[in-house]
């Protein structure tokens, strides 16, 4: 095996619940404040996903007091702890940047999945 | 003791640190580097370390060299490079084979030499960076350098002007590059950043110039 891939699949999480573009995720990422350990969850939509392997990373969307606020996350950082899928959801784009020009009720509109 | 190893370019991934941040590092393979002379200052004036790397066949080797690897019991190799040494006694000893990677340890901040990619014939936007030209208004001379010179004095042009060129394919010294990770059992050595050159290029690694080595009483 390349040396490379073997870097690589030795510091990727295999065990975070796979999910897809349109579900909507709950990420429980590591946050260290005044030197104390807290998880912090971040609840929203994936609007899109990038990169293979170790190099992975995926968009996830919400609205927050009514202002957008995306977050990008590194699949494989050990800052995430957990990945919950809350909902799947069925669409039929890669990237969902169209949600971004949405407002109000329609701007979280995803179908549900199976 | 600046006694490095010779290596080669494999590629960039990226480790994430304890902290969660990635790092971009480049993997530099270092296997089977050998020891070929040991130079001493009573014996040749000065001390210092031939290391070979990469294994070559014997008919590969220019007839000089191979006598070169015969009289010191060594492997052909297909590079060898020399490392100086401050003192005799930092002298490795031939017997123990070659340098590996415990050379480095990981912190320790190295220099990292190579030959930079060709990029054949350029410009002066992309060698040098100059700002061009005006695009329109008349102006008929956009991406030129320009005046090369001035008038009656000095009468010719500077030497060493900027002018278009090859580029590229140039020895490169990286300084201060931090040492991410060293693995024996791989023989490779993580090295944070670019560095220059291919894939697949012969690459030095040395202990920083400009950094204070480590403690090697960690060990």
């Amino acid at each position: 095996m390349n040396i490379i891939e073997k870097i690589e699949r030795e510091q990727m999480n295999e065990d975070l619940a796979p999910f897809n573009v349109g579900d909507t995720l709950k990420v429980h990422s590591r946050v260290v404040e005044g030197g104390k350990e807290r998880i912090q969850v971040f609840q929203g939509i994936v609007i899109g996903k990038r990169g293979t392997r170790l190099n992975a990373a995926f968009t996830i969307r919400k609205i927050s007091n009514g202002e957008g606020v995306e977050r990008v996350f590194q699949v494989h950082s050990p800052k995430i702890a957990k990945i919950e899928v809350v909902n799947r959801g069925k669409v039929r784009r890669a990237k969902l940047n169209y949600l971004r020009d949405r407002v109000g009720k329609q701007a979280t509109a995803v179908k549900a999945g199976k | 003791m600046s006694i490095g190893l010779l290596g080669k370019k494999v590629g960039m991934t990226r480790v994430f640190d304890e902290t969660g941040d990635a790092i971009p590092v480049t993997v530099i393979d270092v296997s089977d580097n050998i020891y070929v002379q040991v130079k001493t200052t009573e014996k040749d004036g000065y001390s210092a370390v031939q290391v070979g790397y990469q294994p070559q066949k014997d008919v590969r080797v220019n007839l000089p060299r191979r006598g070169h690897f015969k009289k010191w019991n060594a492997d052909a190799k297909r590079f060898v490079r020399e490392f100086r040494a401050d003192t005799d006694e930092e002298l490795p000893n031939p017997e123990d084979g070659g340098p590996g990677t415990d050379v480095f340890q990981a912190g320790q901040f190295v220099d990292v030499i190579g030959t930079s990619k060709g990029k054949g014939f350029q410009g002066v936007y992309k060698k040098f960076g100059f700002g061009g030209l005006p695009s329109s208004h008349g102006s008929m001379m956009h991406r030129r350098p320009g005046g090369i010179g001035a008038g009656s004095t000095p009468g010719r042009v500077w030497k060493n002007a900027k002018m278009p060129g090859r580029e590229g394919g140039d020895k490169i010294t990286v300084q201060n590059l931090k040492v991410v990770q060293t693995r024996p059992e791989d023989n490779v050595v993580l090295v944070s950043g670019a560095v220059p050159g291919a894939k697949g290029n012969l690459v030095i690694i040395r202990p920083a110039k400009k950094k204070s080595a480590p403690d090697k009483k960690a060990e």
